[in-house]
């Protein structure tokens, strides 16, 4: 089993259960509780009533609560330590079995280290970086590092859950491999570029464990608001113990702490650390790797979005869609002389020409050996490629750039049409890329080759504009053809013959503006932007150096990715609001539950606030403990799973969201107290 | 309730209503232009006063340098008030002969009236000098509601600043803001607005008290003094503390319905004006307009409260039908009726004026719990002039933590990030309310110091007290009544609750300014929480309600709410 080829775990896995039970129990240690003061507060009341029980036990008072109450109260209150320990024991289980499988896979790998020329079998974990390990087909690779020697297909499914091969190859951009896949043929010598227990394994499995994280900017804020709260609270209620007793109301201890619980934000407080553990964990269920929470933070925040043309916009490959002869020139000769053109060349953009005439003008492809024909290749210098007959007559075909095509005609004596410059600055105008075709000294016309748009790209598009996030298109075209497809796409700008630098720029300029930019990246030269970028996702298949500099890493390596990120980012946000929100006004039920229950013995009159009708002080009080403590279980699975994100829009949302959590949560507590009051009578506690 | 009686309310907040924008205009310009009016006359006045206070180049303060001013002239303000009260005797002006002021009353009264809370534990015709009056409190009158103004508008400078390239810390000069509120603002007016009070009736001599014989033959002192000089300024700076001791219930402070409504309006006035000028500098208005509107839902709720409870019979009475009928005139003034009385008390604890024109503590207990909610939602409800906006202020910060996550980005007002040293700040400045109002009240409640100084017992006793400390802590100054707040215990103990309050919530509020002002502005967008709408506005009111009734509604059951229901069995106090 694999993180991601892994399905996704229900909410509350039965295999999951037993050990976040047992680690429920383990989290009742003071230096565990103490670090969420909210809960410590709970754990602190618990503790006082439990001795205030023992002293009931001990020395019975007439004047003290019935037994049955102060001992329902402390285990109830007992338990609403245990539920959000529970909530968050159950977020970390769910990580750790992910773990436990990655470290599976670390095990037992021995790996063939090449020293002078010789392979000698070590131990994994003995390896160090700058190593030089072979692997050949049916190995595992032992270490992180990069290709140096050779060319394989590696099974990744283990990291990605992908199940296709991979292509590494030493030098370029799919030269880095990773510990743990599975070379499926031929050989590679790899150079191990980290050392143990730095491996990107080790850092994902910290991760998913939770042993790596750290509260976000953003959860420490909102813990200062819960512990402000708590202290108000606090404030309320012990000074509620004089000016009571001035009313001639003698308060139990038992029921003030039973307030204190009720009051204080203990539904987001028990459930904080879950939300931020399985904001993690989504992430990584879409197979994006995020080097910490602060990032996963950031991508709620995202304003603008930098997006590769290629392979995120546009399909990888520009496809040859139309044919432009010139005057005087047969439509049938420029398609034999394109085809020619192409036979040889390998690259899509030449099968897509072969196929277009073949589909198109229905001319069956020649045959190149029946022509003694020899193939000119692309180079950098020349740019363009073709080939030369020798039957029946010799022939230099070749197409190439406009300007390459236009130099090679001119430098034989031919001449160039006015209408070919047209032609190619209205494809250019389109988006399009214009090949021009020659034979000998003659031009004989135009290909078209078009970049094509992604299906549903344009729709993902408006949904970021209603998101408030502005995409802009990153690519090297020229600004012609960039602005064709922009427009074609739907992005709001773009960056036409981009380098690295201005890449770089761009970022600074946004993030000068006050936005938070988000990008992906996966080569070397796209490290800097990636690192300058608030949220930058590498590709998996791309080079280390992109991998380190970007703050998380897309193990399926799709571009597209960046959507979804930030629509988990947002997720994580909209559930701790939503809990906040739904916690701060259950307060509002609870009052009215408790606080007629505290004073109507002396003060009978005070009936009418009573509004739930509940039956007994003790029992009201009781069933508010109980609501207060049920309704963390009750929000696990909504705190796992994330409030869903809708784009409409921020002050729709708002509208949605108040409605539903702040409007609910005054509501939910009047019928849930009332109905566990009900229950209680009919058990017949109370 | 009557249609006259509505018809004052909305005269009254129609008044308000039109007066936010021209006067919110005026004080953007005041405080934000380039140029202020009036240069040729107020222009040298106003350069002579800052070369005084040493701040002769008018250069920007930051948060720390601002707050030190501020406290370093409250400091200053605290000891002249007293010693010239201790020493008032000596001093002319003092045709009365009033000896000097005792030593707990007047550091009571020096923190009262540093504060602009004007709690009163003594009575003004019978305990100050007119010099102490003059020189003293009405000075203090101005200069605490012109620094309030002050850190309300360091506040919003922090929050509407955009910071250039090289960074922004300063958040506007202390003493420039001092003197420009006083010198274009408060003293403008409070000339005009004295005037008038005095031809409406409102004394303003230096006589000494003339004795006089009564109809019935009765021999009466009548209690002189610069009564409208000091009228305006109590008003309009919503200090609240009265010239003699009934305040605005005594005739010769508010002598006709005319000056009873004028007097609600100024109080009102500036703290309205300011959401305006908040609007303005934030370069939408519409920012300004969703807290005007808020603070008036608010307003309406208490005032409709308090109009309907003051309707019913007290309770002691209603068995006689005659009475019963007019409703709670019990502790109100026959020339401005229910309406006027309860829109009076609404008005007065909202502002953080403290002013009253009826005895809130023989409201009914309904009644009486409207002004206690009032100063404990926080004085935000239009609140102190400055007070109440950078009160507001706190609350929209915590608005929008709270709820901004609900839209999926970490929170941000006006395109500043909410982080967590501002979440630290905004909490300093919520818990300071329970700590002073809750914790004192708790003393009191139980030692006999604090038990020994009630008229009353049972929950009204113990509103009473609440009501002592909340309008202490909130810096309203007005009085419940019924608590004979003159001994040591009460003095000191009020005494500590309103420096707390001014100064502890004072110094969070300009250091949130400063974290704030040097913050990127990430440019508004349709993914942005919006604050300048209906939907704002109702989350706004939610958070204040909510924040207010959560830490107050247990107390306050034991106080009016039990006595509400007491009363409706027949038991009264």
């Amino acid at each position: 089993m694999s993180p991601a080829a892994s399905k996704p775990a229900s909410l509350l896995d039965v295999s999951l259960l037993k050990p976040a039970l047992r680690d429920s129990l383990k989290k009742l240690h003071p230096r565990d509780v103490a670090r969420n003061p909210v809960m410590f507060v709970v754990w602190a009341g618990s503790l006082l009533t439990t001795v205030l029980v023992v002293k009931d036990l001990v020395a019975p008072r007439p004047d003290a609560a019935p037994l049955w109450f102060t001992v329902s109260v402390t285990l109830w209150l007992w338990f609403t330590v245990l539920f959000a320990n529970f909530a968050e024991a159950v977020a970390e289980g769910r990580g750790k079995a992910q773990a436990g499988a990655l470290r599976k896979m670390r095990k037992d790998t021995t790996a063939r280290r090449m020293v002078d020329g010789r392979e000698e079998r070590v131990p994994a974990p003995d390896l160090r970086k700058g190593d030089l390990v072979a692997c050949e087909a049916g190995d595992l690779i032992p270490g992180d590092g990069e290709v140096v020697e050779g060319i394989a297909s590696v099974d990744e499914s283990a990291i990605t859950g992908e199940s296709a091969p991979v292509i590494r190859e030493s030098g370029g951009d799919r030269s880095a491999v990773t510990g743990g896949t599975k070379v499926l043929s031929d050989r590679i010598v790899v150079r191990i570029s980290v050392n143990p227990g730095e491996s990107f394994l080790d850092r994902m499995i910290g991760l998913v464990e939770g042993a790596a994280r750290q509260k976000t900017p953003n959860e420490i804020a909102l813990h200062i608001l819960l512990v402000g709260l708590t202290i108000v609270f606090l404030l309320a209620c012990v000074t509620l113990v004089p000016l009571a007793l001035y009313s001639g109301v003698p308060l139990s201890g038992t029921a003030v702490v039973a307030l204190l619980v009720c009051l204080i934000p203990t539904t987001i407080g028990g459930l904080l650390s879950a939300i931020g553990i399985a904001g993690m964990d989504r992430l990584l269920r879409k197979n994006v790797l995020a080097m910490s929470g602060r990032a996963v933070e950031a991508a709620g925040d995202v304003d603008t979005l930098l997006l590769d043309k290629t392979g995120t916009i546009t399909l990888g490959n520009r496809m040859a869609t139309e044919l432009l002869p010139m005057p005087g020139i047969r439509m049938e000769e420029l398609a034999e002389a394109s085809q020619l053109a192409s036979l040889a060349d390998e690259t899509p953009e030449g099968r897509s020409i072969v196929t277009l005439v073949k589909d198109t003008y229905k001319m069956r492809p020649h045959e190149l050996q029946a022509h003694h024909a020899t193939f000119v290749p692309f180079t950098a210098q020349t740019r363009m490629s073709g080939c030369d007959l020798v039957d029946p007559h010799p022939r230099g075909i070749r197409k190439g750039a406009v300007d390459a095509i236009v130099k090679h005609v001119q430098a034989q004596g031919g001449a160039v049409p006015a209408e070919l410059v047209q032609a190619a600055g209205r494809i250019g105008d389109a988006g399009g890329t214009p090949l021009a075709v020659s034979d000998g000294a003659r031009l004989l016309g135009i290909i078209h080759l078009k970049d094509v748009v992604k299906g549903g790209i344009k729709e993902r598009f408006d949904r970021f504009r209603a998101m408030g996030i502005r995409t802009v298109m990153i690519t090297g075209d020229n600004p012609r053809t960039a602005a064709a497809i922009a427009r074609e796409a739907g992005v709001d700008d773009f960056l036409a013959e981009a380098t690295p630098e201005a890449k770089l720029a761009l970022i600074r300029t946004e993030q000068g503006r006050g936005k938070l930019v988000a990008m992906t990246g996966d080569g070397t030269n796209d490290a800097p932007a990636l690192a300058q970028a608030d949220v930058g996702v590498a590709m998996n298949t791309g080079t280390q150096a992109a991998k380190e500099a970007g703050n998380m890493v897309d193990l399926d390596s799709n571009p597209t990715k960046l959507l979804e990120v930030v629509e988990v980012g947002k997720q994580l946000l909209m559930t701790r609001g939503t809990l906040t929100t739904f916690s701060i006004a259950n307060d509002v039920a609870k009052y009215f539950a408790i606080l007629p229950a505290l004073f109507m013995g002396v003060f009978p009159e005070m009936a009418p606030l009573n509004v739930m009708g509940l039956a007994s002080p003790f029992s009201a009080i009781l069933s508010a403990v109980i609501f207060n403590a049920l309704i963390i279980i009750a929000l696990i699975p909504l705190a796992l799973r994330g409030v869903r994100y809708r784009p409409l829009g921020a002050a729709a949302l708002l509208r949605r969201s108040l409605l539903l959590y702040g409007v609910g949560g005054v509501i939910v507590p009047f019928v849930g107290i009332k109905v566990i009051d009900v229950l209680l009578g009919a058990v017949g506690l109370v | 309730m009557t249609l006259i009686g509505w018809s004052q309310i909305l005269l009254f907040f129609g008044l308000v209503l039109a007066v936010t924008k021209p006067l919110g205009t005026y004080l953007f310009r005041v405080f934000e232009g380039d140029s202020q009016p009036l240069p040729r006359v107020l222009g040298p006045v106003e350069r002579v006063l800052l070369r005084l206070c040493g701040a002769a180049d008018r250069r920007e303060q930051t948060w720390v340098r601002y707050s030190l001013a501020l406290l370093a002239f409250s400091l200053f303000s605290v000891l002249s008030v007293y010693l010239l009260q201790r020493l008032q005797h000596l001093l002319p002006l003092n045709p009365q002969g009033l000896g000097a002021v005792g030593p707990e009353l007047a550091f009571n009264t020096a923190a009262s009236f540093t504060t602009n809370t004007n709690w009163q534990s003594y009575g003004g015709e019978s305990t100050l000098s007119y010099l102490s009056q003059m020189a003293g409190l009405a000075w203090q009158n101005f200069v605490s509601a012109a620094a309030g103004i002050g850190v309300a508008l360091a506040l919003a400078r922090g929050f509407t600043r955009r910071p250039g390239p090289e960074g922004q810390k300063t958040l506007g000069n202390f003493w420039v803001d001092l003197i420009r509120g006083t010198l274009y603002v408060l003293l403008p007016v409070c000339f005009v607005y004295a005037l008038f009070l005095v031809s409406q009736g409102v004394l303003q001599n230096f006589s000494a008290y003339p004795e006089l014989v009564t109809l019935e033959g009765g021999r009466q002192t009548l209690a002189m003094g610069p009564v409208a000089s000091q009228e305006a300024i109590k008003m309009l700076g919503t200090n609240g503390g009265g010239f003699f001791n009934a305040n605005s219930a005594h005739p010769f402070e508010n002598p006709t319905p005319l000056t009873n409504l004028v007097q609600m309006f100024s109080i009102f006035a500036i703290p309205a004006a300011l959401t305006h000028t908040y609007g303005k500098m934030a370069g939408d208005t519409k920012q300004g307009w969703a807290l005007f509107a808020a603070m008036s839902v608010l307003f309406f709720a208490g005032v409709a409260t308090a109009y309907a409870a003051e309707t019913q019979p007290n309770a002691a009475v209603a068995s006689a039908a005659q009475v019963a009928r007019a409703g709670n005139m019990e502790g109100k003034e026959v020339r401005y009726g229910l309406s006027a009385s309860a829109l009076f008390a609404t008005v007065t604890t909202d502002a953080s004026c403290g002013a009253v024109n009826s005895m809130h503590d023989s409201f009914n207990p309904l009644g009486g719990l409207v002004p206690l909610v009032n100063m404990q939602l926080g004085e935000v409800i239009f609140g102190g002039v400055g007070a109440g906006l950078y009160g507001i202020l706190i609350m929209v910060v915590l608005s929008v933590f709270i709820a901004g996550l609900m839209v999926g980005r970490t929170p941000e007002y006006l395109g500043k990030k909410i982080e967590a040293k501002e979440m630290k700040l905004a909490m300093l400045y919520v818990l300071i309310f329970p700590l002073f109002i809750l914790g004192l009240a708790a003393v009191a409640a139980v030692i006999p110091q604090g038990v020994s100084s009630l008229n009353d017992a049972g929950p009204h006793g113990l509103s009473e007290i609440l009501y002592a400390y909340t309008s202490g802590t909130a810096n309203n100054g007005s009085a419940f009544a019924g608590l004979n707040a003159n001994t040591p215990f009460w003095n000191i103990t009020l005494g500590l609750a309103m420096l707390g309050g001014r100064f502890l919530m004072i110094v969070p509020a300009l250091a949130l300014a400063g974290s704030m002002v040097g913050k990127k502005v990430v440019p508004a967008g349709p993914g942005t929480f919006p604050t300048n709408g209906t939907l704002f506005t109702g989350l706004l009111v939610s958070v204040v309600v909510i924040v207010g009734a959560l830490t107050f509604f247990p107390v306050l059951s034991l106080g009016p709410i039990v006595e509400h229901f007491l009363a409706g069995a027949g038991k009264v106090y």
